[in-house]
């Protein structure tokens, strides 16, 4: 009688052990761990934060409203990071993705060495991120870098990159675009997929290279093209070690970059309640700007109905 | 025919060849840069052959600071760098398996949470992540910056639910048929067919953990613990001239690994990446 008491007993939790509830949340269990304790409770910190006048070392926070928020509107560097960084998304991610995608497809070719070749092109993207390559970067549009000396070579004279307020933001720009490796990844993995026949058949109507291009290649890979869009532009925002190290914000704060701002008032000037109402507003910046990609891309993006 | 054909190829070989070597020049021209002397690189040479090519950059740079040796700050970098990738691949695999496979009442929502934390911008979660470590008394460890990653990290997780997608489920159902259960599946056919997009993970994480400057920024306060990367900037902060020689030589080594870990893995790269869900 015991005996079978235990079985049913041990039967039954095996059975519980094995349910599709089960077995899904232990699968889950460290991502929901996760989301709670690294997302979900620093962003409603971060919230309680942002209307607070908190800094590290108080004892606790003291509650100012929208004090932080009011603060915003007036603060001339916040406009201006705004500025530097829409500025540096619109240019940059759109650059970059045509760059990818022009790569890629320049590697589509059946042949040994497009491996190697693919190997090479992904080496900025490999140490892109890196310190070390944001330093040579720096030294490379000195006042007396690279840059400049191929412009004195052409007869064009040199330019003071790092000097000028306006000019600063493009050799940022440039090295973002330069790391497109990941998005080329990603479209030559795309294209890859793009069923042969297609082509086949485009052959036979007589199409041209243009128009096998932009009437199959891209409509096929308008989804990835919207992945990689989402991607890049939220990537493009958070873009904080290149400013950090080559620039530092300035001159005149034309690089200062938004990640970079929030870092300044949250660690420079001890302003930890500012700094979390900024973040916020970058939180809601962003999330207009990819409901506007979303929204938009049901114009652009080809869906393979019936597929 | 043959001709313009051969003619043809030869153009795009030619043209790939040179292109690639301009978009890897700003990294010859550190390597170079390593061996040549501090007055020859503040010249801003083309060039990529040293006039007097010498090791000395690489003694200097390694003797580090205040008595730490680079060996420290790159045993530092090493340490956390696989542990977090180890930790990654493990934890987005398991959760991958979860929301690509099992069919529960809550997947959806969790689907939805692995999205929103994938469109979260970091920089919106760093400050309360840093006040909340500083709280717990846990700031100058490697904890923050090791311990997340063994919660799965939503870019892998898609990824590789992307590529679970091409995995057959008949496979699932023929394994459940031969006493598979829903553990021994994921051990026994999810986990050996999933390698590539596994290599693709370890490549990416890799690097991107090597690289990573902010974290070790903000939580590393004691040189002791310093990253490489944290390191290699000291040697631009340095209240004296830069010494770009030996900070050229030390950032040389640090890409080391992360090239080892790609030619070692890099066949795997594009075939690790899944697209099949992407389509519309």
């Amino acid at each position: 009688m015991k005996n079978t008491l235990a079985t049913t007993k041990s039967y039954s939790f095996k059975k519980f052990m094995n349910s599709n509830n089960t077995v899904g949340h232990i699968f889950a269990a460290p991502f929901i761990f996760g989301f709670i304790c690294f997302s979900l409770i620093p962003i409603l910190t971060s919230f309680y934060y942002s209307f607070t006048d908190y800094s590290l070392g108080s004892k606790e926070a003291v509650f100012v409203g929208i004090r932080n928020f009011a603060k915003l509107l007036t603060d001339e560097v916040f406009v201006k990071s705004l500025v530097v960084t829409l500025k540096y998304v619109f240019i940059s991610v759109p650059l970059k993705l045509a760059f990818a995608l022009f790569v890629a497809f320049l590697l589509t070719r059946k042949s040994r060495l497009v491996t190697v070749y693919r190997s090479l092109y992904y080496v900025p993207s490999l140490v892109g991120g890196s310190i070390a390559v944001a330093l040579v970067w720096k030294q490379l549009f000195a006042r007396k870098g690279l840059f400049n000396a191929v412009l004195t070579d052409m007869g064009l004279g040199t330019i003071n990159w790092f000097g000028d307020e306006t000019l600063a933001l493009y050799p940022l720009i440039l090295m973002s675009v330069w790391q497109f490796g990941s998005s080329m990844i990603i479209f030559a993995a795309g294209l890859k997929e793009i069923p042969v026949s297609y082509y086949e058949a485009a052959k036979i109507d007589g199409a041209n290279g243009f128009q096998t291009f932009f009437k199959i290649t891209l409509p096929c890979l308008s989804p990835i093209i919207l992945y990689n869009l989402v991607m890049q532009t939220i990537s493009a925002f958070m873009a904080f070690t290149q400013a950090f190290v080559i620039t530092k914000g300035g001159p005149n704060n034309g690089t200062m970059m938004y990640a970079l701002y929030v870092y300044n008032q949250a660690f420079k000037y001890n302003d930890m309640g500012y700094a979390c109402a900024m973040s916020w507003v970058m939180l809601v910046v962003m999330s207009i700007i990819t409901l506007v990609i979303f929204k938009t891309s049901k114009m652009w993006v080809f869906s393979e109905a019936g597929d | 025919m043959n001709m313009k054909h051969t003619l043809r190829k030869t153009i795009y070989h030619l043209f790939v060849v040179i292109f690639g070597f301009v978009m890897i020049y700003p990294v010859l021209w550190m390597i170079s840069g390593s061996f040549k002397d501090n007055a020859e690189i503040l010249r801003g040479t083309l060039s990529l052959i040293p006039q007097e090519p010498k090791m000395s950059n690489y003694s200097t740079g390694w003797r580090g600071f205040s008595g730490i040796t680079f060996a420290t700050f790159f045993g530092n970098s090493l340490w956390i760098t696989v542990v977090a990738t180890l930790g990654t691949v493990i934890s987005s695999s398991l959760v991958a398996y979860s929301l690509s496979r099992i069919r529960y009442k809550a997947k959806k929502l969790w689907f939805t949470c692995m999205l929103a934390t994938m469109m979260l911008p970091g920089q919106v979660i760093m400050i309360p992540s840093f006040l909340i470590w500083h709280g717990l008394g846990l700031t100058n460890t490697y904890v923050p910056l090791i311990l997340p990653y063994f919660c799965g990290q939503a870019f892998f997780i898609y990824q590789m639910m992307q590529f679970m997608q091409g995995i057959p489920r008949e496979l699932d159902e023929a394994a459940t048929i031969d006493g598979c259960s829903k553990y021994t599946i994921y051990t026994h056919i999810i986990l050996p067919l999933l390698k590539p997009s596994i290599v693709t993970t370890i490549i990416i994480q890799f690097y991107w953990k090597w690289d990573d400057y902010m974290g070790p920024l903000l939580y590393l306060n004691r040189p002791q613990s310093y990253t490489a990367s944290l390191a290699i900037k000291l040697f631009a902060d340095a209240a004296s001239t830069t010494d770009y020689g030996a900070m050229f030589a030390m950032s040389t080594i640090s890409l080391i690994p992360v090239f080892l870990i790609f030619l070692f893995f890099n066949r795997y790269l594009v075939q690790g990446i899944g697209t099949s869900g992407l389509k519309g």
